[in-house]
Parts: C-alpha cells; sequence; structure tokens
C-alpha cells in the first residue's frame, strides 16, 4: 500500500498539479508534527474556500473592480505558491494579467478554469492523504526533475 | 576521528541557528504564518505571529517586545512591511528584520523596502536551506 501511496504522489507531481515546494513541506514534517503536511493542506483549501467565494461575489456584481479581484488574487497565488500547488498557480497568474489588462472576458474564462483545477486538486489530494493514512509512515517520493 | 570524519565532520551543514532565536512572523497568510513558524521551529527558534504590519507595531508599542529576529511580509492590508519596518526603526526596534518578498517584486521595488531599515530581504516561499544560512550570517555580523 506504501508503493500505493508513493506512487499516486509521484503521479501528482508528473501530471503538474505539485511542484517542489510540497516537497519542502514534507521535510518541515517530523514525528512531532506528523500531520503537518495535511493540516497545511487542509488550512490551504478552507481559505482558498473563502477567496474563490469572494471572488465569485465580486464578479456575480457585474461591475468589475479590477484592483480589489487583483488584491484577491494576489492572497490566492501566495498561499498556492505556498503549497505548491502549480496549475492552480498559473491560473492565478493568467488572471492577474487579465486585470490589468482590465479584460473582463479572460477573468470569466480563467476563473472557471482555476475552480476547475482547485476542485481536481482538493480531490487528489484528499485521496492522497486518506490512503497514506491506511497506509501508516510516508516514504518520500523522488524530486522531480 | 579518523582525518576523513574530521573533514566530513567541518564540512556538515549546521542545522539549526547559532543561538536559540525568538522570532516574530508578519503575514496576512495563514498559511505563511503556519510555515515560516514551522521553520523556524525546525531551526531551534521559538515564535509568535502578527496578521499585518500595525498588528507588529502594536506589539512593541508598550516597549516590552523582545525579538531577535522579525520575518516582515511586505504586502499586508493595514499597514503594508515597508512602513512597519520604518516605524519599528523609529521606536528603536533593534531585532533583525528580513523582508519577505515575491518573485514578481522587481529591483526598485526591493531596494525600496530595505531602505525602510531591513537588515535584509528573502523572495517567498521560505525555506531552511535559504533561511538558515542568511540568520547565522546576520548574526555573525
Amino acid at each position: 500500500m506504501q508503493r500505493q501511496v508513493a506512487l499516486i504522489k509521484q503521479s501528482l507531481f508528473d501530471q503538474g498539479y505539485l511542484d517542489e515546494q510540497f516537497m519542502e513541506l514534507e521535510e518541515l514534517q517530523d514525528d512531532a508534527n506528523p500531520n503537518f503536511v495535511e493540516e497545511v493542506s487542509a488550512l490551504y483549501f478552507k481559505d482558498s474556500a473563502r477567496l474563490i467565494n469572494n471572488i465569485d461575489q465580486a464578479l456575480e456584481r457585474g461591475s468589475f473592480d479590477f484592483n480589489r479581484l487583483d488584491s484577491y488574487m494576489h492572497q490566492f497565488k501566495g498561499s498556492s505558491t505556498s503549497i505548491g500547488a502549480s496549475k492552480v498557480k498559473a491560473e492565478c497568474t493568467k488572471f492577474r494579467e487579465y486585470c490589468r489588462a482590465g479584460n473582463a472576458e479572460g477573468c470569466l474564462r480563467t476563473f472557471h478554469q482555476l475552480k476547475k483545477e482547485h476542485s481536481t486538486l482538493r480531490k487528489k489530494l484528499e485521496h492522497y492523504f486518506q490512503l497514506a493514512r491506511q497506509a501508516g509512515p510516508k516514504e518520500t517520493a523522488r524530486r522531480p526533475k | 576521528m579518523s582525518k576523513v570524519e574530521t573533514k566530513m565532520s567541518k564540512q556538515t551543514k549546521p542545522t539549526e541557528t547559532k543561538k536559540k532565536l525568538n522570532v516574530l512572523i508578519v503575514d496576512d497568510d495563514a498559511i505563511n504564518r503556519t510555515l515560516h513558524a514551522r521553520i523556524i521551529n525546525q531551526i531551534g527558534g521559538v515564535s509568535k505571529t502578527a496578521g499585518n504590519g500595525e498588528e507588529a507595531v502594536i506589539l512593541h508599542r508598550d516597549g516590552n517586545a523582545s525579538f531577535d529576529l522579525i520575518l516582515m511580509d511586505k504586502e499586508m492590508p493595514e499597514r503594508d512591511g515597508a512602513s512597519a519596518t520604518k516605524k519599528l526603526r523609529e521606536m528603536k526596534v533593534t531585532s533583525m528584520i528580513i523582508g519577505v518578498t515575491t518573485l514578481a517584486d522587481n529591483e526598485e521595488e526591493r531596494a525600496a523596502f530595505m531602505e525602510a531599515g531591513l537588515n535584509h530581504c528573502l523572495a517567498k516561499p521560505l525555506s531552511k536551506e535559504n533561511l538558515l544560512p542568511l540568520i547565522n550570517h546576520l548574526l555573525d555580523a
């Protein structure tokens, strides 16, 4: 089962969902803090759900306050970077570029994609952590090239 | 100890700071506060957190705060990192202050942040690998 866990984790790197920052999080995990990565992930998804809700509400109002939207996305990008959420981070970057260009349609399109990537990552990580808990002490996957 | 073992022990990188540090982590992002606190813990320090620059200033207002190191995020609501650093220096706070920037910040923005009174700047995400040698270098200075 540990091998299965390691393979799942490796696939998250290989498919570009996670980057090396996730490995940095794992290095902060030890016997005294055995669930650190899962706890930080949970914090990220709780915080990012709030940001997604804020952005959703701002977009639904119809009047595009690009400065406010950019500010929300700055936060979102920051926390996505900290956890190694590579695809989500990339969509955050695109969204901010559309904000700076004042491109409402681009913002809407990118935000839709961002929510998809975010949701996919959440499901994959939840599955990974669930299996990891069942398997016991985690293996460390090799660093992505 | 053999010559080889002596050489290897000299080359071993430190895993903790040269002295136990009391650190203030100033960042509006809860994940960064958690991460940075964990890094500080792993390199042998203890930490307290503040959610923005204004909270950091308020902590020092009564003159009893005593931090060896402040990790100061640049972009924060209420009071940003540059303003908080400038204010703390005006209040005669002598803690080491390391500014935490992003890769998107350009040279001018980093220079302006340094001008506020930082000892150094680092781009996030922070790691033991980039923070520990810098802290030990600043402790030596």
